[in-house]
């Protein structure tokens, strides 16, 4: 056979997987392959192509004892200093605020129960989706509305003893509330007897009569009360924007709670997304945490312009959730559940760690790098790693001298 | 003394460290000698025997020897004593444990209180769980104690037990029932019932009773530390001045002293009570001085004392600032400047500095004669020796050697001659802040005359120095092994590729750039002397190609120049810097040369300029040359192609100047036109605000939504005014052509020299601060208009009017401030993260694992590849390899 003609789609693809099939991660020979198909090669030139391939990812591998640890760490933390601290409107969505930059990533090593903007992307099912009307209709379950999203006043009648709700039409068609609605969550009003009904004259103005008479000092109290009563929606939701990606609507929330969220009809639960690391551990599990906390500081260091290979994040994420639970970068998490005393006491709280290990005997047997530096010994990484298991020229002075 | 720095040379090595309490027998039996004497010195300044500085608790004056070891300063270690305390006092490091003990136990039989079947149950779990899980053994202990503690009838003898309360540092009351009643319970009460219990009860709760019974958590003999770790200080008055710890030893030995007199004398009990409580703050503050509740114990100066938690707290205590961190021996410190002619692996050191550092070297046969010559030359005449080690380890300081020549003769193999620092040796140069590894690197000597350390600009970026009066730090190290990994693995070159992303950290800057991109520009020809110069410049041995230009006289082009410094089999193909806007291609017939190609090692169409050599540019043609052919060359690339580059800026001359961003007057008047109509719009757009029709952005308000819509309009002015401006600017203007290549600023700064500055804010906003209603007086209160908040309608080249200015200015602030707020915050971030993960490795079965060994990851990042080796994250860049066999690719 002669190496100059071209071969055809499926000689490449058998000569690939003849050649790199269980020698390279799956993942880079799917990738080969894709990438390959597209050029017209002969038969010597893919060959050369795959030698350099090989060639390369085994040049390319780590090398043992390479302190990997050291490098993540370092690969974040220098690019940090470059980053802003200002808060970003978010990219598309001028009406959404999400703390970017600094804070975030701080956030999200501290491994902080709620984001200080937390924020979910829900998608929907295929019939929900691409419709905007039907999007909207998934909206307005999510969103919480509050009596006083919708009031336009409230007044307080003494002398008929009873509390006016007066609605505003837009906010309600807006809302997609229904003045009926309205008086059935003004009905749940416990622990006062009253009467509630829609007002004779004004149809978007509802009136709420009680049977005892008001009490002045603590009439403020429950307006606050009437105003903040939940009509619909999900707690924790302030506010939904639909959005329009790709080919179809995707609804962004300003607030985050997974749990009521995928019992609404109309929500994809598979693809829908918060930005509540905890929670999502939560609702999802450790493995959808570690995935999630690789995408957002990754987004966070993307958006400020500043490249950070994956591998580096994919490092800590593993680091803080290797126990089963999100831990956090510091003195209550990783750092604190280290084996060693003196790498403790180095860190933080030093007094604390060295009165515990005396109460309790411990034992710190050297193993990490902090301990090590601070007894004056080879740091166990890198080459200081590498160590002599037999040395041949050592044993034979011994034998001579062992027999006295 | 030598230093073994070998750790094989090293006769003991710490395997484990364990911690405990010092029992009573045990301060006695290591101590040399009681103390009991509070003055410290007799009239004659001798110190008192048995007092704190009784000479037997070591050697702090020369000469002195010591009584109990015989040695002398700097080799006894020093020797402890005691305190017989009169009473019993609480060690308030453990006050939390002994409110914990005290509640978990009985008041009356003292066992934990838990049941006796739970108790067999429980230990059966921990130990299970020690062996596997010590953490959860931990959490466990925790848990059993916390039971033990709200349990209030004694499950074995029935007892009813009280509350007990802890008033803060030191004192702990029963609280009976009623809560009425309280009873005092004293260190002697408290240390009785804790000796009652039982070892096995400790054991569960996470004790270890034979390194800390916790009766050893009250004081009774008190250690006096060596006086080695406290010594006093003679002040040039001829006054001593003592430590601290000192002066709290002596408080406590004084009211010890007064305490057992009063005793012994049968002294009524208020009075004993009085200093018993004395005696207990001061061992209070003898351990900790910062124990809240209590005044902290001051020095006459009124300054607080550093006691024991004090030096070894915080940022400069013993751990981060003594044990984590090391003052190091062979170290210079010096203003940093530029040298073009090093090598990106040098570094220019002073003579001055090189006279100090040294370099012990071993003599041998082939080293002899140098080595003489340096001790001939001796420690004050560059390159010279300072001291000569013999072979029986004595030093000699060749400062104080009259006959250097009998020295020198006397060399023999076997001696270690500490030489000058020279050309050629390795060191260690570092900038701080030391943010990643690449802010230590290994660089090669060159001794220059000077005072400054000089260094090669293209490293710049990975120190992240510039020269406006940065200093920087170096170290010589000392022992082979040391300078073998120095040169193997810290040199400059094999820090090109950063680990960070997978590309050249290390590449061309600033004029570097300017230079590629003149010299490879089409417009460069260039004549055989002009390339004889360049080539000198760049140390060029070897042919010069035909000429692309035979007549009427010969030419080169610089891209043959360039060219010449290429592998042969090299491909390349990519869009320069410049591909963008109006001059942007994206194939090889390219109009503006603004697409690489390299084929078999000739440059055949594009200019040079930053995505191709520029530094922190992955995927650039610098990257792959560095990747494929490997550092060495990459280093000699650096040292000689770069020269040229810069030499032809030399050659032709580069500057910029204010007709560089001067536009011609139809220009401004266009660039004015666009503001006026911006400014129209804006007064629309207040005006629909006034009127209350503006249209909010759906979950705005209708201020906000004025705000963004201005803040538009604004944005949008500026921008096709810079347009304009870049319209006017000529394309070979310096400035601009900086600007394109990428060599320095952009087209923003040009657009602010030549057209107008824009919006200036503060926090994102246009600016609004100050007086109420305006930020400046000479605006009209609540005028919401351009000018007002902050808009510069000048240019930098015009020149700001007095109120841009000041908003200017303030814009200008916010950014130092901000810059001050993260470094702290980053910076602390960052020690977390070191902290979390400086013990993970990867080991021979490519997992990555943590100090105890246990597994992170079973491959390293999912595949295994290492990111600095790997083309900007992906593991093997299969385009790359392509393009590399045939030549070209998609």
């Amino acid at each position: 056979m002669s190496g100059e003609e071209y071969l055809s789609q499926e000689e490449v693809l058998k000569i690939v997987d003849e050649r790199l099939s269980g020698v390279l991660p799956l993942r880079i020979v799917q990738e080969v392959k894709d990438t390959v198909t597209k050029y017209r090669l002969t038969r010597e030139e893919l060959h050369k192509i795959l030698d350099l391939i090989v060639e390369e990812y085994f040049e390319n591998t780590v090398d043992p004892g390479e302190a990997v640890g050291a490098v993540a760490a370092q690969s974040i933390g220098e690019p940090s200093t470059q980053m802003t601290l200002r808060t970003f409107h978010y990219a598309g969505v001028r009406e959404l605020n999400v703390t970017l930059g600094l804070p975030r990533l701080i956030e999200l090593v501290d491994a902080k129960k709620t984001p200080s903007t937390p924020l979910m992307f829900v998608y929907l099912t295929d019939e929900y989706k691409r419709s905007r009307e039907k999007a909207i209709e998934v909206a307005r379950k999510i969103e919480m509305t509050l009596i006083e999203n919708v009031a336009k006043g409230i007044d307080v009648d003494l002398l008929s003893n009873s509390i006016i709700v007066e609605l505003d039409e837009v906010m309600l068609r807006d809302k997609g509330v229904t003045v009926e609605m309205v008086k059935k969550t003004l009905e749940k009003l416990r622990s006062k007897k009253a009467k509630v009904e829609i007002s004779p004259e004004n149809p978007n103005s509802i009136i709420i009569t009680f049977e005892e008479p008001l009490d002045i000092s603590k009439l403020e109290k429950l307006r606050e009360r009437i105003l903040k009563m939940k009509i619909k929606g999900v707690k924790g939701i302030k506010r939904v924007i639909i959005q329009h990606r790709g080919d179809e609507y995707v609804l962004i929330c300003d607030g985050s709670n997974l749990p009521a969220v995928f019992k609404i009809p109309g929500v994809n639960y598979r693809r829908t997304r918060s930005n509540n690391i905890k929670e999502t551990e939560e609702v999802l599990g450790i493995e959808a945490a570690r995935a999630l906390l690789i995408e957002e500081i990754m987004d966070v260091l993307e958006e400020q312009g500043l490249d950070v290979d994956i591998r580096h994040v994919m490092l800590v994420a593993d680091m803080m959730t290797r126990t089963g639970t999100v831990k956090q970068i510091g003195r209550h998490g990783v750092s604190g559940e280290k084996g060693s005393v003196l790498a403790k006491a180095a860190f933080e709280i030093t007094i604390k760690q060295l009165t515990d290990a005396a109460v309790r005997g411990e034992v710190d047997p050297l193993q990490g790098v902090a301990e090590n530096v601070i007894v004056g010994k080879y740091i166990p990484v890198g080459t200081a790693r590498v160590r002599l298991i037999y040395n041949p020229l050592e044993q034979l002075p011994r034998r001579t001298d062992g027999g006295k | 003394m030598s230093f073994k720095l070998i750790e094989s040379e090293i006769d003991k090595v710490i395997a484990a460290i364990k911690f405990g309490i010092l029992s009573p027998d045990e301060i006695r039996k290591m101590s040399v000698t009681a103390v009991v004497s509070a003055e410290t010195y007799d009239e004659d300044g001798m110190p008192i025997s048995g007092s704190v500085m009784d000479p037997k608790l070591g050697v702090i004056e020369p000469g002195q020897v010591c009584p109990v070891c015989g040695n002398t300063l700097g080799t006894c270690p020093g020797h402890f004593g005691h305190i017989e305390l009169a009473l019993p006092v609480i060690n308030v490091l453990f006050v939390r444990h002994i409110y914990d003990l005290l509640r978990a136990t009985c008041r009356k039989c003292s066992r934990l209180k838990i049941p006796s079947e739970d108790m067999a149950r429980y230990r059966v779990y921990l130990r299970k769980l020690k062996e596997r899980y010590p953490l959860l053994a931990l959490r466990f202990s925790e848990y059993i104690k916390r039971r033990a503690i709200k349990t209030t009838v004694c499950p074995h003898c029935g007892e009813k037990q009280p509350k007990i309360k802890l008033e803060k540092p030191t004192t702990f009351y029963e609280v009976s029932e009623d809560r009425r009643e309280m009873v005092r319970l004293n260190p002697i009460v408290i240390r009785s019932r804790f000796e009652r219990i039982p070892d096995e009860d400790l054991e569960l709760i996470g004790y270890d009773p034979r390194e800390a019974r916790p009766e050893w958590m009250i004081l009774t003999v008190l250690p006096v530390p060596p006086t080695t770790i406290r010594p006093s200080i003679l002040l040039e008055t001829g006054i001593r001045s003592e430590d601290d710890l000192t002066h709290k030893l002596v408080d406590i030995v004084r009211v010890n002293e007064r305490l057992k007199e009063h005793i012994s004398a049968g002294a009524p009990q208020i009075i004993i009570e009085d200093l018993w409580e004395l005696l207990q703050y001061h061992v209070t503050t003898y351990f900790d001085n910062e124990v809240p509740g209590i005044p902290p114990g001051k020095h006459r100066s009124g300054r607080p004392l550093k006691t024991l938690a004090q030096r070894l707290k915080g940022k400069e205590g013993r751990f981060r600032g003594n044990l984590s961190g090391k003052r190091v021996d062979f170290s210079a410190r010096t203003v940093i400047s530029p040298d073009p002619y090093l090598s990106i692996n040098e570094v220019g050191v002073p003579i001055e500095v090189a006279k100090i550092l040294t370099v012990p070297e071993r003599v041998t046969p082939w080293n002899i004669e140098e080595l003489r010559r340096y001790v001939l030359n001796g420690p004050n005449k560059w390159p010279g020796a300072n001291y000569v080690i013999t072979p029986e380890g004595r030093r000699i300081d060749l400062r104080f050697v009259k006959d250097r020549k009998g020295v020198a003769e006397s060399l023999a193999p076997g001696w270690i001659v500490e030489r000058h620092l020279k050309d050629g040796d390795i060191v260690l140069f570092n900038r701080q802040p030391s943010l990643h590894r690449m802010s230590m690197m290994g660089h090669i000597v060159r001794v220059l005359p000077g005072r400054t350390f000089r260094l090669h600009l293209a490293v710049c970026p990975p120190y992240n120095a510039d020269f406006d009066g940065d200093e920087m730090n170096l170290h010589v190290p000392q022992s082979e092994e040391a300078r073998a990994e120095a040169r193997l693995l810290l040199l400059v070159q094999e820090h090109i590729l950063s680990p960070r992303y997978g590309g050249p950290i290390i590449g061309a800057i600033q004029d570097y750039i300017s230079g590629a991109y003149i010299l490879t520009s089409k417009a460069t020809l260039l004549s055989r002397e002009d390339v004889a110069e360049l080539l000198a410049a760049a140390k060029y041995v070897g042919e010069i190609p035909e000429p692309a230009i035979l007549s009427p006289k010969k030419f080169w082009t610089g891209k043959q120049v360039a060219s010449m410094f290429l592998p042969k089999d090299f491909n390349f193909r990519g869009r320069s810097n410049l591909s963008a806007g109006h001059l942007r291609c994206d194939d090889e017939e390219c109009f503006w040369d603004s697409y690489i190609v390299v084929k078999k090692g000739k440059l055949l169409m594009g200019v040079l300029d930053k995505k191709a050599i520029g530094s922190e540019q992955p995927e650039s043609m610098f990257h792959w040359l560095v990747k494929e052919y490997g550092t060495d060359y990459a280093r000699l690339f650096m040292d000689t192609l770069f020269r040229a580059f810069i030499r032809i800026l030399e050659k032709r001359g580069f500057t910029m100047r204010l007709d560089d961003v001067s536009i011609p007057e139809e220009a401004r008047e266009e660039i004015l036109d666009i503001v006026r109509e911006a400014f129209k719009k804006i007064a629309e757009l207040i005006d629909q605000y006034q009127r209350g029709v503006l249209e909010p952005i759906p979950g705005r308000t209708v201020e906000e939504t004025l705000e963004i819509r201005i803040m538009e309009v604004l944005a949008e002015a500026r921008d096709t005014a810079g347009e304009v401006a870049a319209r006017y600017l000529d394309l070979f203007n310096n400035a601009f052509v900086m600007a394109r290549t990428g060599a320095r600023g952009n087209i923003l700064n040009l657009t602010q020299m030549a057209a107008l500055l824009g919006q200036q804010s503060v926090r994102g906003e246009r600016i609004w601060r100050g007086y109420s209603g305006r930020p400046l007086p000479h605006y009209e209160s609540n005028d919401i208009g351009p000018l007002a908040r902050g808009f510069v309608v000048n240019s930098f080249r015009e020149g700001l009017a007095p109120t841009e200015m000041f908003f200017h200015a303030a814009g200008g602030r916010e950014g130092l401030v901000d810059t001050a707020v993260r470094t702290s915050q980053s910076g602390y971030m960052q020690r977390r993260l070191i902290n979390a993960l400086l013990d993970l490795y990867v080991d021979y079965d490519n997992t990555v694992r943590a100090a105890d060994r246990s597994i992170v990851q079973f491959v390293y990042g999912e595949d295994g590849v290492d990111p600095m080796k790997s083309s900007h994250g992906k593991a093997v860049n299969i385009e790359r390899a392509i393009e590399r066999v045939i030549g070209w690719r998609l």
